[in-house]
């Protein structure tokens, strides 16, 4: 079965730069540069925020062909919209045959349409090679803290996220198990049409949520036995520090976002 | 003894051809007969749960081939789903994967999926039921709302209202308790009689292996150093201790006392054997 060979948010352990950054500082990184991206208007500003990601890519010291596994679920996604914009944006025409024309315009907004796709995959996928499940959450927490002054749960909100993402793995090997089980006694996956193939779906999905809230229970006893009450007065054991140059990348990134608004408004 | 299942040099390798790949099994042949009791050994990750779902076909060999009566199950599709009929697998912890309204449902999935006709799943599903010692009524009510022994019963009917030659069980006792575990294995063993069946167990008690099975395989690191009758597989206590499995209490009993010097039988498993041991020793000793 393929279920085990997913990388959903995998983790790649490491020592590189990017990996000692201070999960607060990469998590505002990839946002800071989200917006960059989405401002980027002309070659120039393009060019710029690629070779910034390339260099992060390279100091990450993940393999390149890593990040392309992370992008084949959404080629489809960038094949689409490759040919809608290609297709479908008036201006110079270049080439047509019948109703399908191509315009220079078209050629552009297409490129870069598929490079701010890939360029979003990429850093986001920087951002959780490079940082532990647990360092995320941890990062994302602190920094939504302040809005527990307006009475949002912060801290429960992070600590469902950490177990959703601790149970994944788990539910995948139960998966399997059921799979196999329901295979031992003749359950066919494969053929028939689509309503058969829903319905065959059933004999896993029951067993599947059943034993999903089984273990939310024990869990909940589990913790509840070691005295877990909350957020109130809780410490952690990871405490974050924010180093010099996580400082450095906060300016970093705010520069980079400064620049592209900058190179927007000169249009060059 | 005419076999019933031949594996021929099986070796499966887990996600090959990357870093992780793992090598489960490595060129194992074994030979299984029709009718017999086969009890399987070996540790946690030795490769026992690798080697039984080879049994039925769920999981393909790397290398080498799985005949059922001469036929490699492999050779085309509808023999291997064929197959899962022939050789019913019980998976370790199985009340996990019931998922129907009521008991009767769940175990008639299987026949169902065999496209048998109503009649002759209703027979199935009451035989089922009645070998896994569950009772008229329970059939009407629904699963969850049963004991997890009783689950477990459902469980391995709907495995064996199949009506498999060959009826595999992995670890169908553990989390029981003793006279639960003693029910099912009796379960099991009035099929066995009934059908003529093969029985293959996969056990952590060397208690009930010793003394249910014919004969036993031990799977160690993904090869099978030890296959024959309990007797001689036990003869080898040290080593299987090496392995990280025990030995019957009785055997180690008896090996300590060889070693302390007393001219006994080492190689004894259960009580009963253990009173001839020590009754033949006395009346050699009177003898002399």
């Amino acid at each position: 079965m393929a279920l085990k060979d997913i990388t959903l948010g995998q983790y790649f352990p490491g020592t590189s730069l990017i990996h000692r950054f201070d999960p607060r500082s990469k998590i505002l990184f990839t946002l800071f540069f989200i917006t960059a991206i989405f401002l980027c208007k002309n070659l120039v500003s393009y060019g710029l925020t690629l070779v910034v990601l390339l260099v992060f890519v390279a100091l990450s010291r993940i393999q390149p062909k890593v990040f392309l596994k992370g992008m084949k679920p959404v080629i489809f996604i960038i094949i689409c919209t490759a040919v809608l914009n290609l297709f479908y944006t008036s201006g110079t025409v270049l080439w047509h045959f019948g109703f399908l024309k191509i315009t220079e315009e078209g050629l552009w907004r297409a490129g870069f349409m598929v490079l701010r796709i890939l360029m979003l995959i990429v850093c986001t996928l920087l951002l959780t090679y490079t940082t532990s499940p647990i360092l995320l959450t941890d990062g994302l927490e602190r920094l939504l803290r302040p809005l527990k002054k307006v009475h949002f749960p912060v801290h429960e909100l992070s600590m469902m996220m950490s177990i959703a993402l601790r149970f994944i793995p788990t539910l995948i090997q139960e998966t399997d198990k059921i799979i196999s089980a329901q295979k031992a006694r003749g359950a066919d996956f494969d053929s028939g049409n689509l309503i058969q193939k829903a319905k065959a779906l059933i004999p896993i999905l029951i067993p599947l949520f059943i034993s999903s809230f089984r273990r939310a229970e024990e869990l909940a006893i589990a913790m509840e036995c070691r005295c877990y009450h909350g957020d109130e007065g809780r410490t952690s054991l990871r405490q974050l520090t924010m180093a010099g140059r996580d400082w450095g990348l906060l300016l970093f990134s705010a520069a980079l976002c400064a620049g592209v608004v900058v190179l927007r408004f000169f249009g060059l | 003894m005419e076999p019933i299942i031949e594996l021929k040099h099986l070796t499966h390798i887990y996600s090959p051809n990357t870093p992780f790949a793992h090598r489960a099994l490595d060129d194992v042949s074994l030979t299984i007969f029709r009718g017999e009791y086969l009890g399987i050994i070996g540790r946690t990750g030795s490769g026992k749960s690798t080697l039984i779902q080879h049994l039925n076909g769920l999981i393909a060999p790397t290398q080498g081939q799985v005949l059922f009566e001469g036929q490699d199950i492999w050779s085309s599709k509808a023999l291997t789903h064929s197959i899962r009929f022939q050789v019913g697998l019980v998976f370790q912890y199985p009340e996990y994967q019931l998922f129907e309204e009521t008991v009767y449902k769940d175990i008639a999935f299987g026949p169902r999926n065999m496209n048998l006709d109503e009649q002759e799943i209703d027979r199935r599903v009451r035989q089922a039921a009645a070998f896994a010692g569950l009772k008229e009524e329970v059939l009407s009510r629904s699963p969850f709302e049963l004991s997890g022994g009783q689950k477990r019963r459902v469980a391995i009917a709907g495995v064996i209202a199949m009506e498999p030659k060959v009826l595999v069980l992995d670890e169908p006792t553990a989390g029981l308790d003793p006279a639960g575990a003693a029910k099912i294995l009796a379960n099991i063993e009035a099929y066995r009689q009934a059908n003529q069946a093969t029985v293959i167990i996969v056990s952590h008690s060397m208690e009930d292996v010793a003394r249910l099975t014919d004969r036993l395989v031990v799977v160690s690191q993904g090869k099978l150093p030890y296959v024959g009758t309990p007797r001689e597989v036990f003869s080898h206590g040290t080593d299987l201790e090496a392995m990280g499995l025990g030995v019957p209490t009785m055997t180690r009993v008896f090996a300590r006392m060889r070693a302390m010097g007393v001219d006994i039988d080492p190689a004894v498993y259960t009580v009963e054997q253990a009173k001839e041991a020590f009754l033949s020793a006395l009346k050699q000793k009177e003898g002399m």
